[in-house]
């Protein structure tokens, strides 16, 4: 169970012995203390360990993550969770703007509020916001599923592709081609899946949720606008 | 880049660790601009004498350059030096003297504010040296904003340095960057708002000025700012009593708040608030886009 001190140990040395864990690692319980708002903390962790984060980390924490599960005890800052490709990244406070930002596969959970353009180019990642988010979020989003508890700002979805969006609270504004869409069954079934996953299963409601997604007008080639090209 | 803190106090038993809090918060945010740093405070004010801050030349003695000042002036007034600054404490009606006499006595000298109770402090440098040579910590104040600079747009000078004031008792910092602002330096200068820098910050403080002057409260020329600058931009602005932030509709550039019973808080990163008593149960949030946050003192 390795205990790295932020406040002794630097950065580098930390992200450097996370970085060479490999596959059969048997080091799979880390602890970071005073991580003190640093960037890019347990950035590349490509082995399926546990990292808990003791306090506030500043940008891109867990960017690129593979396999590992990080645990961010207080809130995050720019980018957590940027292009990650899977494992979990569980932040227990508020996440600031462009949280999960193109990732691409894993589960990022955020315990608190989300900001601005959350999920911004998602690609496969999955997103649970127990509070709000802010405007322009899942922007371009590509696939992968947003889920938010409460409200979302102006401008969700805009120019989405096929991210599925799921959001309880207002919606102050959809984007570009985003629209609500018909929830049935198989979306009750994948938004309790990821309620569970985020541990609320029982507590929180699919029906409460509604589904929002692409109108595919603005992606699809259209043959009545060939003269545009 | 760039680092803004700000810190605007209700509970007036805070006031006298406005200073401490806010060099500390400052301190946070010396990776985001390594170049130069500045302070704003907001004192208290001594009825019927205005405060005129200025910079003495590099290698000078702003000491002696005041008490020249004062002398020349005539008039009974108090000066205090802290580093490389000088405030002059002087009645109003004499403000246009002395800045007038600085000019024709040391060109070189620079009047960072004027106003009843702000005092801007800035130079070049680290930070964490800026505000120990000036001893931040050790002033108190009812609101103030700090600002540590990575330079994009103009030298790095101390007049280049963040906080700009144009007005009397007003501020602003800014982290951004503007388009339009040598036309819109243009026009101001036309308009008689002194600009003394070719800095775009600068200009976004002398476009509220102007509309504060035409009669706009400091939250309606945010909201006109929002048609009439082009950029993208997160503004911290003071006024004597009010404190005010205004981030751009993109909203790209970082700022995080917090509120208790006690105070107003914005910075850059949330790192820099972790340093504020009861910040564990403060409300935090980001502000919105094109969105007016507006604070004053009654």
């Amino acid at each position: 169970m390795p205990v790295v001190d932020l406040a002794k140990s630097s950065l580098r040395e930390l992200n450097a012995a996370l970085q060479q864990l490999g596959p059969t690692t048997n080091e799979t319980d880390w602890t970071v203390l005073n991580p003190s708002g640093e960037h890019a903390i347990a950035a590349g962790v490509d082995a399926p360990v546990t990292v808990t984060i003791a306090g506030p980390v500043g940008y891109f924490c867990g960017g690129m993550n593979k396999l590992a599960t990080l645990v961010v005890e207080g809130s995050a800052g720019q980018g957590v969770g940027e292009n990650m490709m899977s494992g979990l990244i569980h932040v227990k406070g508020d996440a600031s703007q462009s949280a999960g930002a193109t990732g691409r596969g894993g589960l990022l959970i955020v315990e608190g509020n989300a900001s601005a353009r959350c999920g911004i180019s998602m690609k496969g990642i999955d997103i649970v916001v127990k509070g709000g988010i802010g405007h322009l979020s899942a922007f371009m989003g590509q696939s992968g599923r947003l889920v938010v508890f409460g409200e979302a700002g102006e401008a969700l979805g805009d120019s989405l592709y096929e991210a599925r969006l799921y959001v309880r609270g207002p919606v102050a504004g959809l984007g570009a081609d985003c629209i609500e869409k018909e929830m049935r069954d198989e979306h009750r079934q994948e938004l309790f899946d990821l309620i569970k996953a985020a541990g609320e299963a029982g507590k929180v409601d699919v029906g409460e949720f509604r589904r929002y997604g692409s109108a595919r007008k603005l992606y699809n080639f259209n043959i009545d606008n060939v003269d545009a090209y | 880049m760039c680092g803004i803190a700000g810190l605007f106090i209700k509970d007036p038993t805070l006031e006298p660790d406005l200073g401490r809090l806010l060099a500390r918060m400052t301190s946070t945010l010396r990776g985001r601009g390594p170049d130069s740093a500045g302070f704003a405070i907001y004192a208290d004010a001594t009825p019927g004498l205005v405060k005129l801050t200025f910079a003495a030349p590099e290698g000078t003695d702003a000491e002696a350059l005041a008490t020249r000042l004062l002398a020349a002036l005539g008039v009974g007034g108090i000066a205090a030096v802290r580093h490389t600054h000088a405030v002059v404490t002087l009645p109003a009606e004499d403000v246009a003297r002395a800045e007038a006499w600085l000019s024709e006595n040391a060109p070189e000298a620079s009047v960072m504010s004027t106003g009843n109770r702000l005092e801007i402090y800035k130079d070049v440098g680290d930070p964490d040296d800026v505000a120990a040579a000036f001893a931040i910590s050790r002033m108190a104040g009812s609101h103030g904003i700090s600002h540590t600079r990575m330079a994009t747009e103009s030298a790095v000078t101390t007049n280049g340095a963040h906080p700009f004031s144009t007005g009397a008792d007003q501020c602003l910092v800014h982290n951004g960057s503007l388009s339009n602002h040598a036309s819109l330096r243009r026009a101001l200068r036309q308009d008689g708002i002194r600009i003394r820098t070719e800095n775009d910050s600068e200009v976004a403080a002398g476009y509220l000025t102007r509309k504060m002057r035409d009669g706009e409260s400091l939250d309606e020329a945010l909201t006109s700012s929002l048609k009439d600058l082009d950029g993208f931009f997160t503004f911290v602005v003071g006024t004597e009593n009010g404190f005010s932030v205004l981030r751009d509709p993109i909203a790209c550039k970082p700022a995080v708040m917090a509120e208790t019973d006690r105070y107003v808080a914005f910075a850059s990163e949330f790192k820099s608030l972790t340093v504020l008593p009861d910040i564990a149960s403060a409300k935090v949030w980001e502000p919105k886009p094109a969105t007016v946050y507006f604070w004053e003192h009654s």
